[in-house]
């Protein structure tokens, strides 16, 4: 079994993720064809990146996937489409379809294919959920306390299971899951992102999660050396320490509105309604918990170390998308003087 | 050298006890800025200023020193809160995976626990060579008196008489968690919950881990049974402690049962608030908020000797004989040594 992927077939590249691995991709030379697969053309800033990189416009919930497969004699599929934002999904319920009815036929198609020899699939670290009974760091053999109720963390859930019975059809495809802590970056576009940009952030009152964040770069990174070497098993991948919720919206200059749990929901509403973030009920819950993975098994097994750590990719976040505090920093210095020169002044006066 | 001359003046005919707090409070001090190091000169000063007044037969020509001084400190006072306050407001601080906030835990909670821990319970801890300076650990002690306040005044005791101090970092049951405030509170100051993963996760990173293993059998007994210890979980931290190969430290705790005496359960409130009891004391619900006010007991904490783990072969955390005769040993060595603290004590609020 030769290392090196000759044809390799994307999904999901009309998003972030998926773009910029097929033009990581197609940038290589080894790489003798890359396949673009999604139901939406990438944008045309995409299209140029993407290079010699071919886009299929094909809906992956079709059968048609699978003639695509077979008459290109993919070897290498990249299954990145898995998507939690359902406002660049069309709904939540087209949300739940894509991901989880398009992975199954993904999958039979795979199952079916004698040329395809390796998968890597896109999930999410939400499979663990988040609650108050949960330890504090997650390890890829820790299972959830309470199943996530609905929502992209469900789907995530059920895609992992039908991934794992593949696995179990298909003994001789090695499978690489890859659970992704939330994704930030300068260019990424994300129910997160979106919500740090608010400049009035909404939070549980009462509560401060910890919040674990991968940069988009490392997040590219790690699909494109999965895709490349043959890495089989479940992988958490998340960067190094962790920010306070509280702690990240002080960093961003934002200004929190504490939320009692009750009204939580009427303002997800809100929010929905008005077009600005859309939160299922399962991130809300990782508001009031948050989520830290243990990496450990993704630097020693996997071989891959983040770049930037979560602090730092939430400051490339900050610096890239040109987020002002509302609170100088230069005036705090300036007060601080003031205080001190009080200070001096007063035994004096005694 | 000041040290040798300020022991003698606490000395109250009760054990001895290291009671050289500042310095160790102070040398710990994390990101300490340009402002803070450019009165450090003058803080050495005042400190030896601050021991020196404290001894007014002796010092009669050094008491004068001081005066000047003062304006430095509160120069330095000023200047610690700014930077503190810059810090908060920007964010620049680190917490860790488990969500520990070290500047908050030392600007904050210590400051906010430690008149309760010196003033009102008069807390004197015995034993503290017994605590290692560095490396894993596993502190487990006895749980009484309604509310925590035990374990809040032990992460005192380990903070502030160390020779080096040292952050406790306490299991706790998930309904600490589940609580607003209380659980955000609880992981800001390095707590987390008590699971097998979280225990061995910071035991093998080298922290000092505490843990009470009677629970809410322990904190919520009846007045009447106290100082008898409950049943010790079912040695979930003794195995954790054995596949770390960290050592126990029994601790005993004299004082907490008489801070909140538990008379009475109301049951059905308690179902109804989802908490394991409802406590009647002489004060509360008698007198609303004011009896929330603990009763001022005299407090001794004893840290009893390190019983070793390391030296079991691998593999032995899963034999469940030698776990439950080590969480005996554990048990029996804390109960002994309550009644040897009891029998000493004439009186509880007194000492």
């Amino acid at each position: 079994m030769s290392e090196a992927p000759s044809v390799v077939l994307v999904t999901g590249v009309s998003r972030f993720l998926g773009g910029h691995l097929a033009a990581r991709l197609a940038s290589d030379p080894s790489v003798e064809r890359v396949l673009g697969v999604d139901t939406t053309p990438p944008s045309r800033e995409m299209r140029r990146r993407m290079g010699r990189a071919e886009f299929v416009r094909v809906d992956i919930r079709n059968p048609l996937i699978g003639k695509v497969i077979s008459t290109a004699k993919v070897d290498t599929v990249v299954h990145a489409s898995l998507s939690g934002n359902p406002g660049q999904s069309g709904g939540r319920s087209m949300m739940m379809e894509m991901n989880v009815i398009g992975t199954m036929q993904l999958l039979a198609a795979c199952q079916r294919s004698d040329t395809v020899r390796r998968l890597v699939v896109k999930s999410t670290s939400a499979v663990y959920g988040a609650s108050s009974r949960d330890p504090a760091v997650f390890t890829e053999q820790t299972e959830p306390k309470a199943i996530p109720p609905g929502g992209y963390a469900k789907d995530a859930v059920e895609i992992e299971g039908y991934v794992r019975s593949f696995s179990r059809r298909r003994p001789d495809i090695p499978v690489t899951t890859l659970r992704f802590v939330n994704l930030i970056g300068p260019r990424i576009d994300t129910s997160f992102v979106r919500y740090f940009s608010l400049p009035v952030v909404p939070v549980v009152l009462g509560y401060d999660a910890r919040v674990q964040l991968l940069h988009e770069e490392d997040a590219v990174a790690v699909l494109e050396r999965a895709a490349a070497h043959d890495l089989p098993g479940v992988f958490n991948v998340g960067g190094d320490g962790v920010l306070m919720l509280s702690q990240a919206i002080r960093r961003a200059g934002r200004v929190p509105l504490p939320i009692p749990q009750p009204a939580v929901p009427l303002v997800g509403r809100f929010t929905r309604r008005a077009r600005l973030v859309d939160f299922s009920p399962e991130q809300m819950r990782l508001l009031n918990f948050g989520r830290v993975v243990d990496t450990t098994k993704l630097r020693t097994e996997f071989g891959f170390a983040p770049r930037w750590t979560t602090v730092q990719a939430f400051d490339d976040f900050v610096a890239g998308r040109g987020l002002r505090p509302i609170i100088d920093p230069a005036r705090l210095g300036r007060v601080q003087d003031a205080a001190l020169a009080v200070a001096r002044a007063l035994p004096s006066g005694t | 050298m000041p040290e040798a001359r300020v022991i003698p003046l606490r000395s109250d005919g009760g054990r001895p006890r290291s009671r050289q707090r500042p310095a160790p409070r102070r040398a710990s001090r994390p990101g300490v800025g340009p402002l803070t190091e450019r009165t450090a000169a003058a803080r050495g000063l005042t400190e030896d200023g601050e021991a020196t007044e404290a001894v007014p037969s002796t010092g009669g020509e050094l008491a004068t020193l001081p005066r000047p001084e003062s304006s430095t400190e509160l120069e330095e006072r000023v200047a610690e809160v700014g930077e503190f306050l810059q810090r908060r407001l920007t964010g620049r601080y680190t917490v860790d995976d488990f969500g520990f906030d070290r500047d908050l835990t030392e600007h904050v909670v210590m400051p906010l626990l430690r008149p309760l821990y010196e003033r009102w319970f008069r807390v004197e801890t015995i034993g503290t060579e017994n605590v290692p300076l560095s490396g894993g650990a596993l502190l487990v002690a006895n749980h009484s008196g309604t509310l925590p306040l035990d374990a809040l005044m032990t992460t005192v005791a380990v903070h502030d008489d160390l020779a080096v101090p040292r952050y406790l970092r306490m299991l706790a049951a998930d309904l600490v968690f589940g609580l607003p405030g209380v659980g955000a509170a609880a992981r800001k100051a390095g707590h987390t919950l008590a699971c097998n993963a979280d225990a061995e996760a910071l035991l093998g990173a080298g922290e000092l881990v505490g843990v009470w293993p009677e629970g809410f059998k322990g904190i919520g007994k009846d007045f009447a049974d106290r100082y008898k210890l409950q049943r010790f979980g079912r040695g979930g931290f003794v195995s954790a402690a054995l596949r770390s190969g960290v050592p126990i430290i029994p601790c005993s705790i004299v004082g907490a049962e008489e801070t909140y005496p538990k008379i009475a359960d109301i049951g059905p409130l308690a179902r109804l608030l989802g908490v394991p009891y409802f406590p009647v004391t002489p004060t509360w619900p008698l007198l609303g908020p004011l009896g929330l006010v603990p009763l001022p007991s005299k407090w001794y904490i004893e840290f009893g000797e390190p019983i070793p783990t390391d030296a079991y072969e691998p593999g032995s955390a899963d034999d469940p004989m030698l776990v439950f005769n080590l969480t005996d040993q554990v048990r029996e060595t804390i109960q002994q040594t309550l009644y040897r603290l009891l029998a000493g004590r004439r009186n509880a609020f007194l000492g």
